[in-house]
C-alpha cells in the first residue's frame, strides 16, 4: 500500500475522549511537605502514614528521573501539577450506584462499561476509582463474608492499620526509583485487598481507574495481599478523556504472596495516547512488583497496554519462596507516535523457582516499542528456571520494535530459554482475508488479535473479550 | 457476468497482461490454461484486487459493475471470490471464525442480518462433511499446518459456505491425491448452477475430467490467444503449446 494512503489511514480519533464534568476540589499546583500534610489530612489519615508520605518526599528530592528508557520525552515539570483532586464531596460517598453522579454513570456508558449491568451480570465488584477518589464500592458484602478486605487504600489506612502498615512498602521500597519515592509521598487513592488463609476470593476483583481533572497527575497505589493458601484475581482497566497537557500517571503495586498463595493481576488499559503527534497523552511511569514470599506462591501478570503517549512499566517477580512461580503474559500496542518501553523482571532467589514471559508488542503508525526483560538467577536459586518468548508484529513500516533480553545468571544449575521473532503484518495474510469479503480493519484486527492469542487466553473471560475490542479501537486505521 | 475488456497490466513497470479479453456468461465453467509465467494467476489476482498490479489499460466488468473502481472487500462480498494457488496461513485465527466473518460481511452487504449461530453450525458442518473435512479443521488456525491438500480443500469449503457468483480457481487441483481431486472436484461441482459461473486456472487435463468447462481459453503471454470447447484441453494435451503459439502468429 502507497505510503501516503497509510498516513491517511493511520490517522484516527481518540474514540474515548471526551471529558466528564465534576467539580473537583483542588489544591493548586506545586509539591511541598505542606501539601503532602494537605493529602493526608484530606484523607483523615494516622501520623505514621504522614512520617512515612514526608520520608519518601524527601528521599525524591534527592533522586534523579530515570534516562535510560528507550524514550524520549521533555523534562516533567513537577511545579505545575496539582496532587491533589476530589469529587465534591468526598465523604458523601454513595453506598449504591443510585447514589452515583449519573455523569459517572454516562461517562461508563460511554466507555461501554455499563457498570451496573456489568457488575450485576459479570459478578464482579467494581471499586471504580475517578478522580484519586473511590466513588462506589460494591458487592463488599460477599466479600465480607468470605472475610476478603476489599476497599480504597485510604479506607484501609483508616479502617486496617496494622495490615497496611505490614505491608506497605515492603515490596516497593520508598527509594526504589523515582516515580515510587514520589507516588509514596503523594498517592491519593488506589485499592487494598487482602484475603486470608485458605480463602479463594469468591469473585473477581475489578478497578476501573479513570483520569479526568486537567493537569492533575495521578498517584494510585495498589496493595494486594494474599495470605497462607489464599488466591485472588484482581483486574485492572484504564481509560482517559482527551486532554491538551500531557498527564502524569506514576502508580505503584504492590503484591504480596505468602505461601502457596496465587495472585492473578490483569490489567487491560486504553489510556488517551495523544493526537498524530503525540500531543495530550498520558505519561504512565509504573512500577508494579510482585512478591512470592511463600514457597510455593505464585503471581502472574498479563496486561494489555493500549494506551498511553509514554509508557514505561516493567512489572515484575520476586521469586523468594521456595518452587514459586513468577508469569508474564503480555500485549503492548503503539500507533501513532506513541511510545512503549516495557518488560518484566522476574529475579529468582529460592530454590527451584520457574518463570515464564511471553511478551507480544505490536508498532503501527509512527510509534516506536522496547522490550526489555531481565531475568536474573541468584546463587542460591538451584535449579531455577526461565522461559522467555518475545514476538512483534510491525504494521507498516515507519514503526519500530526492539528488544533487550538481560539475563544474569548466578547459578549453573538454572536453565534459561529465550525466544524472539519480528514480523510485518503480511499483506498476503490481508489480502486473504479481504478477498474473503472481511473489510481491512476487521482483517488487520484478526489478524493482530491472533498473534495476541496466546495472552489473551490468560486473561479472565470478560476482560479477554474488553482486550479483544480495545485493541481494535486501538489499530483503527493503521493498516499498512 | 464477467467481462474483461483489452486488458493491460504491469507489475514494477513490466507489462504482464497485453490486451486479455474474456466474457463469462451465469452458468458457465470456463477453464484457463497456459505456460508457466503467462499472467494467469495475474489476472485471477486483478480481478480480485491484489495489490500491486496496475491496470494500464482496458477494463472489467462484472454484472455490470465496474470492478476496477470498487475494494478488494466489496468485490467479494458482491460475489466474486478468489481460491488461492497457495493459500495463507493466519496463526491464532481459527478457520470457523474466518468462515463466519466472511459470511456475515457478505450478508451484512446483502443487508441481511448475520447469521444466527446454530444455523450456521448446521451449516459448517454439512460443506465440510462434503470436503471430507474432519471437523476439527474449524478449530485450527486458518490454514497453519495445514498439507497442501488440506488447503485446497479448506478453499473450497470456503467456497460451499460464500457461495460466490463466480468462483475464480487458481491450480485448486496442484498437490492433490487422487482422491483428494475427486473430493475438491465434487465440491467445485457442487457450485455448478445456472446463476453462477466458475473460472478454473489449471495445467491439466485431469480436473477437466472431472470438471467439465464449457469454454478452454489459452492464456499465452498475456493474451487469450485461442479459445474453445473442452476439446481443446485434449488436444493441448496431446500437443503442448507450441503448435497454438505459432497458430496464433500466423
Ligand atoms: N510481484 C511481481 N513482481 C515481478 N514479477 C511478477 C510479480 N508477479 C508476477 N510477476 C511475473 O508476471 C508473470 C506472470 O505471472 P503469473 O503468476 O500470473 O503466471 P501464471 O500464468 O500464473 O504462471 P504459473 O502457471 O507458473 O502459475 C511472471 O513472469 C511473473 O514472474
Ligand atoms: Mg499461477
Amino acid at each position: 500500500m502507497a505510503s501516503e494512503e497509510m498516513e491517511q489511514l493511520v490517522r484516527r480519533e481518540y474514540k474515548q475522549g471526551f471529558v466528564t464534568d465534576i467539580e473537583s476540589e483542588t489544591v493548586p499546583p506545586g509539591l511541598d511537605e505542606s501539601v503532602i500534610a494537605f493529602i493526608s489530612q484530606k484523607k483523615g489519615e494516622p501520623e505514621w502514614m504522614l512520617e512515612w508520605r514526608l520520608e519518601a518526599y524527601r528521599q525524591w528530592l534527592k533522586m534523579t528521573p530515570p534516562s535510560w528508557a528507550h524514550l524520549e520525552y521533555p523534562p516533567i515539570d513537577y511545579q505545575a501539577i496539582s496532587y491533589f483532586s476530589a469529587p465534591k464531596k468526598p465523604e458523601d460517598r454513595p453506598q449504591s450506584l443510585d447514589e452515583v453522579d449519573p455523569k459517572l454513570l454516562e461517562t461508563y456508558e460511554k466507555l461501554g462499561i455499563p457498570l451496573h449491568e456489568r457488575a450485576a451480570l459479570a459478578g464482579v465488584a467494581v471499586d471504580a476509582v475517578f478522580d484519586s477518589v473511590s466513588v462506589t464500592t460494591t458487592f463488599k458484602e460477599k466479600l465480607a463474608e468470605a472475610g476478603v478486605i476489599f476497599c480504597s487504600i485510604s479506607e484501609a489506612i483508616r479502617e486496617y492499620p496494622e495490615l497496611v502498615r505490614q505491608y506497605l512498602g515492603t515490596v516497593v521500597p520508598r527509594s526504589d526509583n523515582y516515580f515510587a519515592a514520589l507516588n509514596s509521598a503523594v498517592f491519593t487513592d488506589g485499592s487494598f485487598v487482602y484475603v486470608p488463609e485458605g480463602v479463594t476470593c469468591p469473585m473477581e476483583l475489578s478497578t476501573y481507574f479513570r483520569i479526568n481533572a486537567a493537569n492533575t497527575g495521578q498517584f494510585e497505589r495498589t496493595l494486594i495481599v494474599c495470605d497462607n493458601k489464599a488466591q485472588v484475581s484482581y483486574l485492572e482497566g484504564c481509560t482517559a478523556p482527551q486532554r491538551d497537557e500531557n498527564q502524569l500517571h506514576a502508580a505503584v503495586v504492590e503484591l504480596v504472596a505468602l505461601e502457596e498463595a496465587y495472585i492473578k493481576y490483569s490489567t487491560v488499559q486504553n489510556w488517551y495516547p495523544g493526537d498524530e503527534d503525540g500531543k495530550g497523552g498520558i505519561y504512565n511511569f509504573v512500577t508494579k512488583r510482585g512478591d512470592c514470599r511463600g514457597d510455593r506462591s505464585r503471581i502472574s501478570w498479563t496486561q494489555v497496554e493500549t494506551g498511553s503517549a509514554i509508557t514505561w512499566k516493567y512489572p515484575s517477580c520476586m521469586l523468594r519462596g521456595k518452587e514459586s512461580i513468577g508469569e508474564f503474559y503480555s500485549v503492548a500496542v503503539t500507533n501513532g507516535r506513541q511510545q512503549a518501553d516495557t518488560g518484566t523482571k522476574m529475579i529468582h532467589i529460592g530454590e527451584g523457582t520457574r518463570s515464564t514471559i511471553v511478551a507480544k508488542g505490536i508498532a503501527a503508525g509512527r510509534s516506536d516499542q522496547a522490550y526489555r526483560g531481565l531475568v536474573k538467577i541468584g546463587p542460591r536459586a538451584k535449579g531455577a528456571r526461565n522461559y522467555t518468548q518475545c514476538d512483534s508484529l510491525l504494521i507498516g513500516d515507519q514503526c519500530g520494535a526492539h528488544t533487550f533480553p538481560y539475563q544474569e545468571i548466578g547459578n549453573s544449575s538454572a536453565t534459561v530459554e529465550h525466544e524472539a521473532t519480528t514480523s510485518k503484518i503480511a499483506d498476503d495474510q490481508l489480502f486473504y482475508c479481504r478477498a474473503r469479503g472481511i473489510d481491512e480493519e476487521d482483517a488487520v484486527s484478526m489478524i493482530v488479535n491472533g498473534f495476541c492469542k496466546d495472552v489473551f487466553q490468560e486473561l479472565p473471560m470478560e476482560f479477554a473479550v474488553e482486550a479483544e475490542a480495545l485493541l481494535n479501537v486501538t489499530l483503527e486505521g493503521s493498516v499498512g | 457476468m464477467l467481462e474483461v475488456k483489452d486488458l493491460h497490466v504491469t507489475v514494477e513497470g513490466k507489462a504482464i497482461l497485453k490486451g486479455l479479453d474474456l466474457t463469462v456468461q451465469p452458468g458457465e465453467v470456463h477453464a484457463i490454461m497456459g505456460p508457466n509465467g503467462a499472467g494467469k494467476s495475474t489476472l485471477s489476482a486483478v480481478i480480485a484486487g491484489k495489490d500491486g498490479y496496475e491496470v494500464t489499460q482496458g477494463s472489467i466488468l462484472f454484472e455490470g459493475q465496474d470492478v476496477l473502481e470498487m475494494e478488494i472487500e466489496e468485490r467479494a462480498r458482491a460475489g466474486l471470490l478468489l481460491g488461492f494457488q497457495y493459500p495463507i496461513e493466519i496463526p491464532g485465527v481459527k478457520n470457523i471464525y474466518l468462515l463466519k466473518a466472511a459470511l456475515n460481511a457478505a450478508r451484512e452487504a446483502r443487508g441481511e442480518g448475520e447469521i444466527p449461530a446454530p444455523e450456521f453450525m448446521k451449516l459448517v458442518r454439512e460443506k465440510s462433511a462434503e470436503m471430507q473435512m474432519d471437523p476439527s479443521f474449524l478449530q485450527r488456525a486458518v490454514n497453519e499446518g495445514f498439507s497442501g491438500g488440506e488447503k485446497k480443500r479448506n478453499e473450497i469449503l470456503q467456497m460451499l459456505v460464500l457461495q460466490p457468483k463466480l468462483a475464480m480457481l487458481d491450480e485448486i487441483d496442484s498437490g492433490l491425491d487422487i482422491d483428494a481431486m475427486k473430493v475438491v472436484a465434487n465440491g467445485v461441482n457442487s457450485l455448478r448452477s445456472a446463476d453462477r459461473a466458475i473460472l478454473l486456472v489449471t495445467h491439466y487435463q485431469r480436473l477437466l475430467n472431472h470438471i467439465e468447462p464449457d469454454r478452454v481459453h489459452v492464456l499465452v503471454d498475456g493474451r487469450i490467444v485461442k479459445s474453445g470447447d473442452k476439446s481443446l484441453a485434449l488436444e493441448l494435451e496431446a500437443r503442448g503449446y507450441d503448435w497454438v503459439l505459432e497458430e496464433s502468429v500466423a
